[in-house]
């Protein structure tokens, strides 16, 4: 699992930079696609709930630094660690601040 | 699984172009004094555009979804609202009430609409209560969707300078009440040669070979030429002169690709290779530029235009037809007795009359004297006439002038010739 951190676009950004930025995401989705390891994909709205503590308190949340939100996941079908890296190369977001979180899923033998 | 992701769907400049026309819609739903809102509902729509899409693969639709998306947002903004009077006093009454609020919302975004709130926002950008600079630079924000760092890069300047300009015209539109009307009557001639005039200059500001970077001055000229084509599309503004100014643009477009070679350098007329010359582009040039004659006028734009086209057809520097082009640059003197006329006048009257005119043209010139062109125009004559001593003076004059390094190179190799010999 890809999870990906800050490196969105700011109020600044230009139109024109966005769009550039969609070409490269849907560029390696594609390319992740077509190599038979993109499982899938969402990007997450801005914003969110952080509920915490006995008495589940409800805040505004869950980051409240840019860098900081999560703006989406991929799951991906990679064989190991080194590979989950190597097929992060294309992120379109190192540039613009953003990292990425590699964490492989935990599966259950039942 | 994505749908189809493949960006090549997606139009070129679809998001910067799109941007444009939404923050006029938006604005004219809004009130012009709430631009502002009006450019955060944009970004705030594209910013979902790109994440989904660039997640999800590009809708069947993709200038509709963005519509949906401004509307659905437009409708939040304005149900927070309770004062609609302030926002948009026009359409107060329909925006107040439930049942006629997602209607007259959606009615914005039609087409015609569409083009309308654009020609609106064209006249705002250009109102004569906000200063020249100002104007190109909100008309390259609201119309163009260009960042404030992008025109920065345009302008060869900084995005603090751009952001006071752009700061100032919004003041001036809270200030005068600048709202997004086409002039009526008498004013609307008027008030359309100030757009032509900022169109023009931003067409120029592309055209001028002063920036290093070839792609933003060709992106500068095309919105330039889309917005002038816009003109051309409604019938209150389809007048000669703008069809005039779109074939003045057109032929001079055609030859971006021909000035300058590989290496970026500068290729004057004289020697540029012909065949590089857009052709569809001249076709359009001289559509238009029949088109202006037929209306009957004869306003700068249309002789600058009759020039470019007598260059864009000449098969060969020598056999251009500069006996015109000077009668030309004579006429349009008379309209329009500015120095910089003169300075053309007098290099065309070197090759329709004799250089011993053109030079004496040219030094009777004033107020040109930190124009490097200027300099580099005698500079050529004096050369031409083998005064290589005098030749080099000018060069040398005009390479203090300009900061330009494309120019500077041009200039030095100019100085180098006369020195061979």
């Amino acid at each position: 699992m890809l999870i990906f951190q800050g490196g969105g676009p700011s109020e600044n950004t230009s139109p024109e930079f966005m769009q550039a930025q969609m070409g490269k995401w849907m560029a390696w989705i594609e390319k992740l696609s077509k190599a038979g390891k993109y499982v899938s994909g969402e990007p997450l709205l801005p914003g969110g709930k952080l509920i915490k503590g006995k008495s589940k308190t409800v805040t505004d949340g869950p980051y409240t630094e840019g860098k900081e939100i999560v703006g989406g996941f991929f799951i991906l079908n990679a064989e190991n660690y080194d590979e989950a890296v190597k097929l992060c190369d294309d992120y379109p977001d190192y540039e613009n601040g953003g990292s990425i979180q590699v964490r492989q899923v935990m599966k259950m033998d039942m | 699984m994505p749908g189809s992701p493949n960006i090549n769907q997606v139009v070129d400049h679809l998001f910067r172009h799109e941007s444009g026309r939404m923050v006029s819609v938006l604005s004219r739903l809004l009130g012009l004094q709430n631009l502002e809102a009006a450019q955060d509902i944009v970004q705030d729509t594209l910013l979902q555009a790109m994440n989904t899409w660039g997640f999800n693969g590009i809708p069947e639709n993709p200038s509709g979804w963005l519509y949906r998306v401004a509307k659905n947002k437009a409708i939040d903004f304005l149900r927070r609202q309770k004062k609609f009077k302030e926002i948009s006093p026009q359409y107060s009454y329909l925006l107040q009430s439930e049942y006629t609020l997602t209607s007259t919302v959606s009615n914005f975004f039609l087409d015609d609409e569409v083009q309308d709130s654009q020609l609106r926002m064209m006249f705002a950008c250009s109102h004569p209560s906000i200063p020249e600079e100002s104007q190109i630079a909100l008309t390259l924000k609201t119309l163009c969707g260009l960042s404030v760092h992008e025109i920065a890069k345009a302008f060869l300047t900084n995005d603090e300078a751009i952001s006071k300009r752009i700061y100032r015209a919004k003041e001036k539109i809270i200030s005068e009440k600048i709202e997004l009307n086409v002039p009526q009557g008498q004013e609307l001639p008027q008030r359309l040669d100030v757009v032509l005039k900022c169109l023009y200059l931003l067409f120029n500001e592309g055209y001028n070979s002063s920036h290093p970077d070839k792609l933003i001055r060709e992106d500068l000229c095309e919105e330039a030429i889309r917005l002038t084509y816009l003109l051309t599309l409604q019938s209150v503004t389809n007048l000669s002169r703008v069809n005039a100014l779109l074939s003045l643009m057109c032929f001079q477009a055609s030859r971006l690709q021909a000035r300058v070679d590989d290496k970026g350098n500068i290729v004057l007329l004289k020697y540029q290779d012909r065949s590089k010359w857009y052709k569809p582009l001249i076709e359009r040039g001289t559509v238009y530029l029949e088109l202006a004659s037929e209306m009957g006028e004869a306003s700068p734009y249309h002789l600058e235009a009759a020039i470019a086209s007598l260059h864009a057809v000449a098969p060969s520097f020598e056999q251009t037809d500069w006996k015109s082009i000077y009668d030309l640059y004579k006429s349009l003197y008379e309209i329009q007795p500015a120095p910089i006329v003169a300075l053309n006048k007098a290099i065309a009257s070197a090759y329709a009359i004799s250089k011993e005119i053109a030079l004496e043209q040219l030094l009777k010139i004033k107020g040109l004297e930190d124009y490097y062109l200027y300099h580099t125009s005698i500079g050529e004559i004096y050369f031409e006439m083998e005064n290589k001593v005098k030749a080099k003076k000018y060069y040398e004059a005009a390479l203090h002038l300009t900061t330009s390094h494309q120019e500077q190179q041009l200039l030095k190799r100019k100085i180098d010739s006369c020195e061979v010999v």
